[in-house]
């Protein structure tokens, strides 16, 4: 065994690979993404980008009905869209063990919310293991099949985003061998054809299932008792265990719940044996809270532990402090408040990024603009301000449908997506708008991969996770095929060609799509392009080229823009929206 | 916190080399003996955002994160980001800082000015403040991106770390062997920085 360290996420991709998954599936989202990325790389088992999280459920499914174990994962919104599968997967059972991961974002870091997803575990009757740190990663990767092998059940692993990204010291064997694990199938109709008189059968096995999985001394072994003060214990799980440890070190009895679905009742009751006061310290929700309540526990948590965003050991010590609890340390900060005015730093499209130039444009043309999640989302910040609404993948479409009954202003409805949206659920708004005869201007920002995530590719990348060559789709002939009677191809960097083609689309009676094709700006094999410069003796000090919000371009001290050589993409829009030809290519060749 | 656990936060702009720089720190610490956790942000902020690294090591560590006014050592691989973070020292913590400026987009733009005053402002805190200009240095060897790397080996001896382990080999062990003198370099350069 060789001592390394690992993040949470790349722990898991060892501890499936030690278990002998099958297939590794997933839809890319933060913080979940590096799992399969990782677990590919091992070589072994068979690891793919599916189009959603709905779709990669189901194929994990298909592949654990024959036997093999499989894993999915997904970040915390994605078990929204793998929900309906997900519930009456439970009833069915497994084959070969089926490992769902779901990575929560408490405080948002890459989100549009923080749900909880704890309460899928108990509402769709799933398993959940919740490691705190990357041995626990590794370790309850391997148990979580075993159990969902054992009890015939899907299992979930709850992450968040600080076990997904934090990095700790794990033990591994560096020379282990894959050793794929593949159980016989055999046809039986009962168990995996899920009509109503099966279904009510399977209903039972499940709970009976889920009863003696809590018996189980494996599963019962990642619940801890650590004993070390008769008057108050606190319960708690995952990552909020780190912090609680560092706040109060020993100095207060601990439950530590590894399986927090199905609730090991005999615990709990003995830890209440145990200790006088029981306090629950629990990031999000108050889910411990609840069931521990609802087994007849008394218990306080949500009463001084905030119920959003993230905890860290400070919050803990502080939040418990109010109720008499001492921390080891007293906290002696340099400052009691944040320094003032200091201006933000948010994220922003980099420089030279194709999806620019559409909300420039968009803006000025004085179009409704409802947009999805990627990138491009940050075509909404000033100063190019460009989305008027934005909730979900594939909302981009459908949202915009709705908006269609009662536009805004009366203005032209445009809804906007990228390439990976557009296949993971845009294409159903579009389909829907063509059958309900509810015009908008559906938008593809197709960039030719997953951007936002950090490059996975996408059906219309051309290759698959492994980078083998693979079909490459084309927006363009799906509109054509589910009815769009044109479809207008341009490119990001033609601002007079995209103008006409929002104009047009603005005004037509047709069933018009827009696909701007540009690839994004970071992939391999874009070229930097010429890089311009300010001409002082045209420029009138407009600021037009600043409200393109592009990074490599900001004020001078002189009043004049300055573009900056190094950050500059060469891509040529700022030169197209300067009124007074003052941004011009520079007079000598530059470096390639 | 009793456990004689120290914290250190990195803190830079998406792009600029932090999670290197971290990540080499971490191997250096496992392998003087400590216990290590680390925590990185991934996504969003990526994209030209502010972006935070935290560490902790020490004989037993618990949480890879921690909160204001708990951190020994401010690391800032740019001015404006050592202001926005300076909250999260400790009393009589360190703030090793970068003395780069990198505008943010509301700078910009001119719908915010780039603070003129950030040593001066800095200095009023009950810190330690230590200014290099790491990018210059990183530029006297020829190549702006060990900036990060220079920045490390300031941060090592900062720290007190320098003699624990062999750095050089942890550094060489850490990035491409095309890119292992130059770094080696920036690591020496950072160490006499401070
Ligand atoms: C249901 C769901 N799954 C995954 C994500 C994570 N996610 C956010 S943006 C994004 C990628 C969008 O890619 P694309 O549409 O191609 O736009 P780009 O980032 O390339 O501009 C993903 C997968 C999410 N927010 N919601
Ligand atoms: S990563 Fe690509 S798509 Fe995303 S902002 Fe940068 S250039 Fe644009
Ligand atoms: S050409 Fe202009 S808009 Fe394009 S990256 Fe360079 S400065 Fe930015």
């Amino acid at each position: 065994m060789e001592k390394v360290i690992l993040s949470g996420n790349e722990a898991i991709a060892q501890g499936a690979f030690q278990a002998g998954v099958g297939l590794g599936i997933g839809y890319p989202g933060t913080p979940s993404t590096e799992i399969i990325e990782v677990l590919e790389k091992k070589k072994g088992p068979e690891c793919a980008w599916s189009i959603n999280e709905k779709v990669a459920l189901e194929q994990a499914y298909g592949a654990c009905v024959t036997g093999l174990r499989s894993l999915v994962t997904m970040k915390h919104v994605g078990v929204n869209v793998a929900a309906d599968p997900l519930f009456t997967f439970a009833y069915m059972g497994v084959n070969g063990g089926l490992v769902i991961v779901t990575a929560d974002d408490p405080g948002m870091h890459s989100s549009q919310n923080e749900q909880d997803n704890r309460w899928y575990a108990l509402h769709a009757k799933v398993p959940m293991l919740e490691p705190s740190d990357s041995q626990e990663c590794i370790d309850f990767t391997a148990l979580a099949f075993e159990l969902s092998e054992r009890y015939d059940v899907p299992v979930f692993l709850r992450m968040v985003t600080r076990v997904c990204h934090s990095r700790s010291v794990v033990e591994i064997d560096p020379e282990q061998k894959y050793v794929r694990q593949v159980r016989d199938y055999e046809r039986n109709v009962p168990k995996f054809v899920t009509l109503p008189a099966h279904a009510r059968a399977r209903r039972v096995i499940l709970e009976e299932n889920l009863n003696k999985l809590t018996k189980d001394q494996a599963a019962k072994g990642i619940n801890r008792m650590e004993i070390t003060d008769r008057d108050i214990g606190i319960i708690t799980s995952g990552a909020a265990y780190n912090y609680v440890k560092e706040a109060f070190g020993d100095r207060y009895s601990v439950l530590k719940l590894g399986l927090v679905y199905p609730i090991d009742q005999e615990i709990v009751y003995e830890f209440a044996r145990q200790v006088k006061k029981i306090y629950v310290v629990e990031e999000l929700d108050p889910y411990l809270e609840f069931n521990i309540r609802a087994l007849g526990v008394e218990c306080e948590g949500k009463k001084y532990i905030c119920p959003f965003y993230e905890l860290n050991p400070q919050i803990v010590a502080a939040s418990l402090s109010k109720a008499g609890l001492e921390p080891l340390e007293e906290l002696d900060p340099a400052a009691e408040e944040p320094a003032a005015n200091v201006p933000v730093r948010p994220p922003i499209l980099c420089a030279g990024c194709p999806h620019r130039s559409f909300f420039y444009l968009a803006k000025r043309e004085k179009v409704t603009v409802v947009g999805d999640i990627g990138c491009y989302t940050l075509g909404a910040a000033p100063p190019l301000d460009g989305i008027d609404v934005s909730a979900c993948m594939g909302g981009g479409y459908a949202i915009a449908l709705g908006l269609t009954l009662n536009p805004p202003e009366g203005k032209k409805i445009f809804g906007v997506v990228g390439d990976s949206t557009f296949y993971h659920s845009g294409i159903t708004g579009a389909i829907d708008s063509i059958f309900n005869k509810r015009h908008f201007v559906p938008v593809v920002l197709d960039n030719r991969i997953t951007a936002m995530t950090g490059h996975q590719p996408n059906p219309g990348s051309g290759q698959t996770l492994s980078g083998e060559e693979t079909f490459m789709q084309e927006p363009r002939r799906i509109f054509k095929a589910v009815g769009y009677d044109r479809v207008m191809e341009v490119n990001a960097y033609d601002l007079q060609k995209l103008r006409d083609a929002i104009r047009e689309a603005k005004e037509t009676e047709e069933r018009v799509a827009i696909v701007i094709k540009s690839p994004c700006r970071l992939l391999k094999g874009v070229e930097k392009g010429t890089v311009p410069e300010i001409d002082k003796e045209a420029c009138q000090q407009c600021k037009a080229c600043l409200r393109l919000g592009c990074p490599a371009i900001s004020l001078g001290s002189e009043g004049y823009p300055v573009i900056d050589s190094l950050g500059c993409a060469g891509c040529g829009v700022c030169k197209q929206v300067c009124k007074h030809d003052a941004i011009k290519e520079k007079e000598q060749e530059v470096e390639k | 916190m009793d456990q004689g656990v120290k914290r250190i936060m990195l803190a830079g702009v998406g792009g600029q080399g932090i999670l290197l720089a971290s990540r080499i720190l971490t191997s250096g610490l496992l392998k003087a003996g400590f216990d290590v956790k680390s925590s990185e942000v991934h996504g969003m902020a990526q994209r030209g955002g502010s972006v935070v690294t935290q560490l902790s090591y020490g004989k037993k560590v618990y949480s890879p994160i921690s909160g204001a006014g708990a951190v020994d050592l401010l690391v800032t691989l740019e001015k404006l980001e050592a202001l926005r973070y300076v909250h999260f020292l400790k009393k009589n913590g360190s703030l090793l800082m970068n003395a780069k400026e990198i505008p943010s987009l509301p700078v910009l733009i001119g719908a915010a000015e780039y603070p003129a005053d950030i040593e001066e402002r800095l200095s009023s805190y009950p810190i330690s403040l230590y200014t290099i200009d790491a990018d210059r240095e990183a530029e006297k060897l020829g190549n702006l991106k060990v900036m990060n790397v220079v920045l490390l080996g300031a941060m090592v001896k900062l720290a007190g770390l320098s003699e624990l382990v062999d750095w050089p080999s942890v550094v060489a062990e850490s990035v491409k062997p095309a890119y292992r003198e130059i770094n080696l370099k920036a690591f020496t350069a950072g160490q006499n920085l401070v």
